[in-house]
């Protein structure tokens, strides 16, 4: 039916080629130019503003405001500590409430009942004292702050602050020498550093979003966010009177989670001076509109699509490391526990940088998700101290309201230093295995990725040795 | 200069490429269509894709959301159709990765109707886009969204005007309210079935070197590739150097857009008719 082909495709390439040159070199300006002319053309046609009087326009005096260089900052900042000072104040009731089900109540319940089965002490012990205990602990000490934190930001989000807050950021990223989209991409980081990583696509620099990638992990991911906030409510606010021991939690978080904001500019900085060297790129960063947030629908969404995700994720990873920690603390080698000689070994270094073995063990085991590791320094700590026997029902230490579990970590050791190391190096540690692998997938590099683990990590051993001699020397 | 349509080439059948979609990893078994949603980021384009679907994917008011695909699906009528969210994009050009995925799967991909989801708020930045997309397909039906929003800005957005000069469907919505989505799904399903025909307008206001330049190619083009649905476009992107492009002709992979001749349609309507029955 056709008449046999007279040219091959690599004769339309030749082509190709041969006539770029006639078309010149502004062609693609000038393609592109017409294109807009068009675009401009069509719309001027088929849009009219009756009146054409300049209207007062709300979204820009908001946006004069938020993203002002003298109020932009610091709105930002009280923002975000309204946020969690809200989630701190409210959080420990319910978390009481659950606590008092899950661990007052059915546990004891569940003892009795194996003992009356006649389970073997190890199943009794693995199944109960390890899994069940574990899980029930990622949920009382989780699901509250998770429940309240995560609506709230949804609702910023929704409301269309988020990309102000990137736009605030945008000059500071170029100054460091990275993308300003990399402030977007950085936001992402704050509900996932996985999902952060694949937000680096809309960068197109190769170069730039490397640096984007390696500087995520420094956003406080949703699975951080909870330890940070109970960890400050438990040791930071109970330095301060009552009443200002919220607000002063709240600080202690956005505290932390702006040292990550300048870490990653800090790190952006050096890499783009050290082994990422290259031109910034521009870019246009569009500012949406205001919309009035869906209250109702954001709440359901956030619950939905963030708490209860990341909740499945802690349990998912909490039962079986429920599992492993109750073997660690079971086994015994010589008398010693296997718990015992692993943390015994790093308890030296963990000493070193204000922490103790109990937590690098506890970074261990939660590599795979960052959401266990309060509840398996509680469970370590626990079963290490032998704070109760194992299996023997003391259900009144496993309260997991804010009291208790302060006694339970002031009984393994923990003074103020600790708790300010955990939480700089719950924010500068090695990203969770979901995010390696993610950076992976994108790059397709294992020396990137192996940077990505290793360069945090170092920093985190670095920043909290340095904080905790200094803190020696300053308070014996 | 364009070769007619093939007569053995239905017109109600689906035009999807179900190979390169499996390339694209997207398996079509049990579905009848697949629609590409395209658009800008932060119109709402996910918002359409929820409403469609009656997923709850979680929408951000945050431009670069969706920067992988998120996939669902719908019945509608008798046929089931397969939905895919793109990428938030500006341009077509693929010079990022987003944009790459876009461009990939409507090109490669030649989904039955590539939806636009547009800002009618800022329709001319919008529209940069969509004349994009109707350079590479004609399988169009641009979604006026956010209407709300235009008329809060005391904006008034004529959509038969602009449907006329786009020569392809044009659906005001409020995605967020559901309002016009059923319009949108009649309108979907017409431009799939190939019940509403389109006439894209294409502008051709080049100089006169270009005009040649594209005229040759498009000429080989068609000799090497008969019934290339977007030759002009493809002449433009090789002209203006683009990688993938070029290596779609290299290795052939243009071949595969060019209706088969004789060609058996993937799903035969009347086959389908007796199944369901």
């Amino acid at each position: 039916m056709n008449p046999s082909p007279q040219v091959d495709s690599q004769e339309i390439l030749a082509t190709a080629q041969a006539l770029r040159w006639e078309v010149g070199k502004d062609f693609h300006e000038k393609l592109m130019e017409a294109l807009y002319t068009n675009a401009a053309e069509i719309a001027d046609r088929a849009v009219t503003r009756p009146g054409e009087k300049p209207r007062f326009d709300l979204d820009r005096s908001i946006d004069r405001i938020v993203t002002s260089r003298r109020w932009g900052f610091l709105l930002m900042i009280l923002l975000f500590t309204l946020v969690f000072w809200i989630t701190i104040s409210l959080a420990n009731v319910p978390s009481r409430m659950i606590s008092d089900l899950l661990i007052g109540t059915i546990y004891p319940a569940l003892n009795a009942l194996a003992t009356r089965l006649g389970f073997p002490w190890w199943l009794h012990g693995i199944l109960i004292d390890g899994i069940y205990l574990a899980t029930a602990w990622v949920i009382s000490v989780m699901l509250p702050p998770m429940a309240i934190f995560f609506p709230l930001f949804t609702l910023l989000e929704d409301f269309g602050y988020l990309p102000r807050v990137a736009f605030n950021l945008d000059n500071v990223f170029k100054k460091a020498g990275a993308h300003g989209k990399q402030s977007l991409s950085m936001m992402m980081g704050f509900g996932c550093n996985a999902a952060g990583m694949i937000s680096t696509r809309i960068i197109d620099s190769p170069r730039e979003r490397m640096i984007a990638m390696l500087t995520n992990n420094f956003a406080l991911c949703n699975g951080r966010w909870p330890t940070q906030i109970l960890i400050a409510a438990i040791f930071i606010g109970a330095l301060m009177p009552a009443y200002l021991a919220g607000i002063v939690s709240a600080l202690a978080v956005v505290g932390i989670a702006v040292l990550g904001v300048l870490l990653t500019f800090v790190v952006s900085w050096f890499l783009t001076r050290s082994v990422l060297k290259g031109e910034v790129s521009s870019f246009s960063l569009e500012l949406p509109p205001y919309r009035p947030p869906r209250v109702m629908q954001t709440i359901y969404t956030s619950l939905i699509d963030r708490t209860i995700y990341v909740l499945w994720r802690a349990v998912v990873f909490a039962a079986p490391a429920g599992a492993v920690i109750w073997l660690v603390a079971n086994i015994t080698i010589g008398g010693q526990s296997l718990a015992e000689y692993i943390i015994n070994f790093l308890n030296p270094l963990g000493i070193l940088i204000g922490l103790n073995g109990v937590i690098l063990l506890a970074y261990i085991i939660a590599i795979p998700a960052n959401e266990i590791v309060v509840p398996t320094v509680l469970m370590l700590t626990v079963l290490v101290t032998g704070l109760t026997g194992a299996g023997a029902g003391a259900g009144v230490m496993f309260e997991a309201d804010l009291e208790s579990t302060k006694a339970i970590l002031v009984a393994g050791g923990w003074t103020l230093l600790t708790a300010i190391n955990l939480m700089l190096f719950s924010l500068v540690h090695n990203p969770c295995s979901t995010t390696l692998y993610t950076m992976y997938k994108e790059t397709d590099s294992r020396k990137w990725t192996t940077v990505a683990a290793l360069l945090p990590l170092g920093m985190g051993f670095a920043i909290t040795f340095v904080v905790a001699q200094v803190w020696r020397l300053i308070f014996g | 200069m364009k070769p007619d349509i093939n007569p053995e080439q239905c017109e109600t059948c689906p035009m999807h490429n179900t190979a390169n979609l499996m390339k694209l990893g997207l398996d079509m078994q049990g579905w009848d269509y697949v629609i590409a949603l395209a658009g800008n980021p932060n119109t709402g384009k996910s918002t359409v894709f929820n409403a469609l679907t009656g997923l709850r994917q979680h929408t951000g008011n945050w431009p670069g959301k969706t920067v992988s695909r998120a996939e669902g699906g719908f019945d509608y009528g008798d046929h089931r159709y397969k939905i895919v969210d793109l990428p938030g994009t500006y341009s077509l050009l693929a010079t990022s990765l987003d944009e790459e995925i876009a461009r990939d799967f409507i090109l490669f991909g030649q989904p039955d109707v590539t939806v636009v989801v547009v800002d009618a708020t800022r329709l001319e930045r919008n529209l940069n886009l969509v004349l994009q997309v109707l350079e590479i397909t004609d399988r169009v039906v641009v979604c006026l969204n956010l209407m709300d929003e235009a008329e809060r800005h005391g904006l008034q957005v004529d959509e038969r005007r602009l449907a006329r000069d786009l020569g392809v469907p044009v659906v005001p919505t409020v995605a967020r309210a559901k309002d016009g989505l059923n319009l949108l799904l009649q309108t979907i399903s017409d431009v799939a079935a190939g019940k509403a025909v389109s006439k894209p307008k294409r502008f051709e206001n080049e100089s006169p070197e270009l005009k040649q330049a594209i005229q040759i190619l498009v000429e080989q083009l068609n000799q090497v590739y008969p019934g290339l649905p977007n030759a002009r476009w493809v002449a433009l992107r090789l002209l203006d150097g683009d990688e993938r492009l070029i290596e779609a002709v290299h290795k052939g992979e243009l071949g595969d857009l060019a209706p088969q001749p004789g060609g058996i349609p993937a799903i035969s309507p009347d086959l389908k008719l007796e199944t369901s029955a």
